[in-house]
């Protein structure tokens, strides 16, 4: 441990009021919900966020629930509530996948949904299956409540599009069905591991045409990537060789993965295509 | 910042600390209460030896301000032998060789808790998956599996 | 009575104190008025210390800060060479080194005050792997870079090479490995004028106290040095804590109060020993029907900015470097270099691993390049009684190596399984395969190591009829109390629970020598065996025992003995076994007592859509001797193969600049539950003569297979050599892209 605690405020708001009203207060409050990133970074004597408000026993913001178009989950439900909702599990299997692999149980019930969207980080498990589900992000505000794509809202490394009175409230997932969905995280080890490069993918086929598809991967960009130059590139086509191929070479000029102590930019480059050629080869 | 007064039911016992609010439940475990049987491993949530209960609930207690944990129920390894009597999953690492250097032993038995308590005939691979979050330098896990499921023959 | 509580699965001697969490490690202790201690540490590589600064904001007036000024002794960590301080005072060596300790009664901060002292350096060239200190780019130590050098002559390699059939030469190296014992370093001291105790997590207590002496000053009865409890060390414990213990007795002995040191995470992977990254060349002359005609062995490992252990652990990576084979000629050259990185330290195994697995690995190219199976080359070449070893050694065992390993294979469907996955691979993403080694590991001291150290050990008898063991073997999770107790409960025909064991406390216990080199059940035990022999021939001299004595009879034994004559208490010092003959001037004769041998076969499959590696099924087979306890011996074998499978496929110290830049849990991988393979451990038992209790080492043995078998696994499924461990998924997918390329 190596942050003096004496410099840290943590208060609990009860309420998304309460949060906001101290989020608007002019003083650098920041959310702190089940602490797998925030309390990492205080031990580490990393912590630059001085004053926090615990968010993580509002129980508007740890509830999953549906309406006809979407299943909205609150930002502070856990990866246990994750892996635990039927809804998930029947409509948002990569969701699901990807609470399972990220941390051990202890951590799972702790992080949440919202706590890994405000890390912003580009190795995010959770990060690409949102992308895929078209997610969208409701943030609240003491001005109010707006929704942002999922897609616009990692502006560059560990930069969002929301201000620092806006509290992440919820996550809509609009309903749909895909004829296929994948995905896959490779990491240092089979638990525990930061992705190296982590993949999700959807697709629906008709007349064995690619009739809709969407590919996002985690740490391969500055952020989570939607990569939408290699679905336009798919779109319509009929799957083959030659498809894989072109889509395989557009990948690679639309990611630019970095080499740093977890892996190469060439493995992640080469791991990227081959876990897209998996996508497309199981599809056929 | 100043310290405040927190409740916290450990144990089973009520206990009210005054401390400061983003310190660790770890340290409050080990230095305020003296359940030093809680550990230290890694201080980044990574190796599990500092594995209580919230609430039935595992965590990583070195990533748990201790006012998160505020009213709640906290379970430590000082919860499970009474009176001098092993509990079945204490029993079984003792006696299947699942704890060697000791260290991660209370975080893996409180792992198993939580393990237990949802599956109570967990597979290989759910014990796999139930454990994953602990780590073990010592025993290359075999003994640990082959505790927990000794234990699970009798545990309730 | 008739007792044979050994070979069976007693519970531990700690077993009820672990499960329950009452065990006390150092952290877990507190005492009246204790300060808490940091290490601030060397910034940069190597430089000159030009400034010290304490920057406002913090309450220096109320801190202890230690400096090299204030050492009352010598400033140096007493080993095998005096080169290494305890607190850099002119010039650093390594990033990582102390400079200055604090010691506060607030923890919180002296954790914030680190940060407020800024030490001002004039850089120096700095050398960071043996390439370049080989080169002597930069002269960093003595005259040329080099710790040490050993040469191991048998035959004469260079009238071979013109008769060969086959010349094979290969090159192989293994990275830096941390040890990653979850519980951290950390010391308590209280020092002042009248001596120095401290209390700890280490391996060897006594050198701890010969290291404070000169610190201090002072005679060994004023330096006490107490274990607590050790959260694993594997060698990581050896050496380091007495750089530790200096720190935090400096800065009672300055504040007068006692002090806690406790290392994070961070700070003890980025400032403690690893395993020596190493560099291993064969040339081999093989004939035309297979069999090994030389061995040309250059051995190379990197030692850090201090010598500390490095010369031993490059001894016996040498003499292990030609392994189990009958080779009539053979030539090792071994040279360990200086490098600015922290010093490498000692790691289970102690060298030996890193020679094995060059060797293993060059076998089975040798046997490719013969056209032999990798087990039909190995067969014609193992060893047998009547051969001799590399430094002459004659063998005396009767295991037979060959059987060994069919055996070993067979149990691992070896055969079926090399058929299977040659038929289905083709067809599959994940390509299967199956690679073995077949090793040895000499246990105890090498050569004359043992009779230097003249090993004691006391039994004490209790007026209750329990017996004591005193000795300085440290628990570290390996079984040491449990084993020792069984030992003296058959001697002495009492009952295991009879027997204590406490920690050690060099107050109290004779120098047993040091917890390594797989020496505790072999050496030790045998020592504990006899003291326990002649404690009872004590009883038996004056009549108390009858035959075929009960343990009441044994208790009312003792009580009229200790009443009537005083405390009954039996030593038993270390002798040679008969005909052990070691020259250490030319590396030659009888390295050691006994080995133990063993062969492992791995499975398993390969991803090439990903290049990670899985291990599916591990064989383990080992003849160590009797195993005096199945359970224990058991676990030592899994959790050996599990760090062995750790530094096949995924431990990867990341240096930058000398500077550990992963020393962090998330980043330096360690198999997880979801990692480690079915490992099914069998053992052959042929008791060894001289150990007094048949059991010969087992604790570093199960380091030294895994990663060659588990590379030549990886050889299998792919058709590709990989020689370098730990082969990561990178290495992999590039060398699959260079072959698609080709």
């Amino acid at each position: 441990m190596r942050s003096y605690t004496g410099e840290y405020e943590l208060v609990i708001a009860h309420d998304v009021p309460a949060a906001l009203e101290l989020l608007a207060c002019g003083e650098e409050w920041r959310p702190i919900a089940g602490g797998t990133d925030l309390m990492v970074l205080f031990n580490a004597g990393k912590l630059s966020y001085r004053n926090l408000v615990s968010i993580r026993r509002i129980a508007e913001l740890r509830a999953i629930e549906s309406d006809e178009s979407s299943v909205l989950i609150g930002a502070a439900a856990t990866y246990t509530q994750i892996r635990a909702s039927e809804i998930l599990q029947g409509e948002f299997p990569l969701l699901v996948k990807a609470a399972s692999w990220t941390g051990g149980i202890a951590n799972q019930n702790r992080g949440t949904l919202g706590g890994n969207i405000a890390n912003a980080s580009p190795a995010a498990d959770s990060a690409p299956p949102l992308l895929v589900y078209d997610a969208e992000i409701e943030l609240q505000s003491q001005l109010g409540v707006r929704s942002i794509p999922y897609r616009d809202f990692h502006s560059s490394y560990k930069r969002m599009m929301m201000q620092p009175d806006e509290l992440i409230s919820r996550i809509r997932l609009p309903r749909r069905r895909w004829t296929r969905e994948y995905s896959r995280k490779v990491g240092a080890r089979k638990a525990q591991a930061i992705a190296k490069v982590c993949v999700a993918a959807a697709a629906t086929l008709e007349d064995g045409r690619m009739h809709d598809v969407r590919i996002a991967f985690g740490s391969v960009a500055p952020i989570p990537l939607r990569c939408l130059r290699t679905e336009e590139c798919l779109r319509g086509q009929a799957l083959g060789r030659e498809t894989i191929d072109i889509a395989k070479e557009t990948l690679r000029s639309e990611i630019q993965p970095i080499s740093d102590i977890r892996s190469t930019s060439d493995y992640r480059l080469q791991v990227a295509q081959n876990l897209l050629q998996e996508f497309l080869l199981g599809l056929e | 910042m100043k310290s405040r007064r927190i409740s916290l039911i450990v144990n089973g016992v009520r206990h009210e600390v005054d401390t400061l609010p983003l310190r660790r439940l770890l340290d409050v475990l080990r230095e305020d209460l003296g359940l030093t049987g809680t550990k230290e491993g890694c201080g980044e949530g990574e190796c599990g030896a500092c594995s209580v209960l919230i609430n039935d609930e595992l965590v990583n207690s070195c990533l748990v301000p201790v006012l998160q944990a505020e009213g709640s129920r906290i379970s430590t390894i000082e919860s499970l032998a009474s009176e001098g009597t092993l509990h079945p999953v204490q029993q079984a690492f003792a006696e299947a060789g699942g704890a060697q250097c000791g260290i991660c032993t209370p975080g893996m038995i409180m792992a198993t808790m939580a393990l237990l308590s949802t599956n109570q005939q967990p597979s290989r691979e759910e014990i796999r998956e139930g454990l994953e979050g602990n780590l073990c330098r010592c025993t290359g896990y075999i003994r640990i599996f082959e505790a927990v499921e000794k234990a699970s023959g009798q545990h309730r | 009575m008739q007792s044979s509580v050994v070979g069976t699965s007693v519970l531990r001697k700690e077993a009820r104190s672990k499960v329950t969490g009452r065990a006390q490690y150092v952290d877990d202790l507190n005492l009246p008025g204790m300060l808490h201690g940091a290490t601030i540490r060397s910034s940069i590589p190597r430089g000159r210390i030009l400034d010290i600064q304490f920057l406002p904001g913090i309450p220096w007036d109320e801190f202890t800060i230690v400096t090299a000024r204030d050492i009352p002794g010598k400033n140096i960590v007493t080993l095998a060479v005096d080169d290494q301080p305890y607190l850099a005072s002119e010039q650093v060596n390594h990033a990582q080194e102390p400079i200055l300790l604090l010691a506060h009664h607030d923890k919180d901060l002296v954790r914030k005050a680190r940060a407020y002292v800024r030490v001002d350096y004039d850089p120096l060239p700095a050398v960071f792997n043996m390439e370049d200190a080989l080169a002597r780019t930069t002269v960093i130590w003595g005259q040329d870079n080099v710790f040490k050098r050993f040469q191991i002559n048998k035959g004469d390699v260079d009238r071979v090479w013109d008769q060969a059939a086959f010349i094979v030469e290969g090159e192989y190296s293994t990275g830096a490995q941390e040890q990653l014992y979850i519980e951290p370093n950390g010391m308590v001291a209280s020092a002042n004028e009248d001596g120095v105790t401290v209390w700890g997590s280490m391996q060897c207590p006594f050198y701890v106290q010969k290291a404070l002496m000169p610190l201090f000053n002072m005679p060994p009865e004023k330096i006490r040095v107490i274990q607590q409890e050790t959260g694993g060390a594997f060698g990581g414990k050896e050496e380091y804590p007495s750089m530790i213990a200096g720190h935090a007795a400096l800065l009672s002995w300055k504040s007068g109060k006692p002090v806690k040191l406790i290392y994070d995470r961070e700070e003890d992977m980025a400032a403690t020993t690893k395993r020596h990254p190493s560099r291993t060349r064969h040339k081999t002359a093989v004939s035309a029907d297979g069999r090994l005609l030389a061995m040309e062995i250059e051995f190379v490992i990197e030692g850090g900015a201090y010598c500390t252990l490095t010369p031993v652990v490059l001894s016996r990576g040498t003499i292990h470097a030609a392994g189990p084979y009958r080779c009539d000629n053979v030539r090792v050259r071994s040279t360990a270099v200086a490098t600015n990185t922290p010093p490498h330290g000692a790691f289970r195994g102690f060298g030996a691993p890193q020679s094995l697995f060059a060797l293993e690995r060059h076998m089975n190219k040798v046997a490719r390049v013969v056209g032999l199976s990798p087990e039909e080359f190995r067969a014609r070449n193992l060893l047998r009684t009547g051969d001799t070893t590399a430094t002459g050694q004659l063998m005396t065992d009767s295991v037979d190596l060959p059987a060994l390993q069919c055996r070993a294979l067979t149990l691992a469907g070896y055969e079926e399984k090399t058929r299977e996955f040659a038929e289905k691979n083709p067809s599959r993403s994940r390509k299967k395969g199956i690679g073995f080694a077949t090793f040895f590991h000499g246990a105890g001291f090498t050569g004359s190591g043992e009779r230097y150290l003249q090993s004691v050990v006391t039994l004490q008898a209790e007026r209750d009829g329990s017996v004591t063991i005193l000795s300085s073997m440290t628990e570290m999770g390996q079984g040491t109390n449990t084993i020792l107790a069984q030992i003296a409960a058959e001697t002495l025909g009492i009952s295991y629970t009879s027997v204590n064991v406490p920690r050690p406390d060099t107050a109290h216990v004779p120098n047993s020598g040091p917890t390594v080199a797989s020496r505790t059940a072999m050496v030790v035990g045998g020592l504990v065996r006899t003291a326990a022999l002649k404690l009872k021939q004590t009883l038996l001299d004056n009549n108390l025992l009858p035959e075929g004595y009960s343990e009441d009879q044994f208790t009312t034994a003792v009580q009229h003995y200790t009443d009537h004559c005083g405390p009954l208490r039996a030593s038993a010092q270390y002798k040679e076994p008969p005909n052990i003959f070691w020259d250490d001037s030319k590396y030659q004769g009888d390295a050691y007592g006994a080995y133990s041998w063993a062969v492992y076969v791995a499975e398993v499959s390969v991803d090439i859509v990903t290049g990670e590696v899985q291990v599916d099924d591990f064989v383990a087979l080992q003849e160590v001797g009797r195993v005096l306890n199945p359970v224990l011996a058991a676990g030592q074998i899994e959790g050996g193969v599990a760090q062995g499978i750790g530094l096949a496929l995924y431990e990867d110290v990341v240096w930058r600049d000398g500077v550990m830049a992963n020393s962090q849990m998330t980043n330096y991988i360690i198999p997880t539950t979801c990692d480690i393979p079915p490992i099914r451990v069998f053992f052959e038992e042929q008791p060894y003569a001289y150990s007094g209790t048949g059991a010969k080492g087992i604790g570093e043995l199960p380091m030294d297979g895994p990663a060659p078998a588990v590379l030549n696994a990886v050889e299998n499924a792919l058709g590709i050599a990989f020689d370098h461990a730990p082969v990561l998924p990178e290495h992999i997918l590039e060398a699959l892209g260079r072959r698609e390329a080709a």
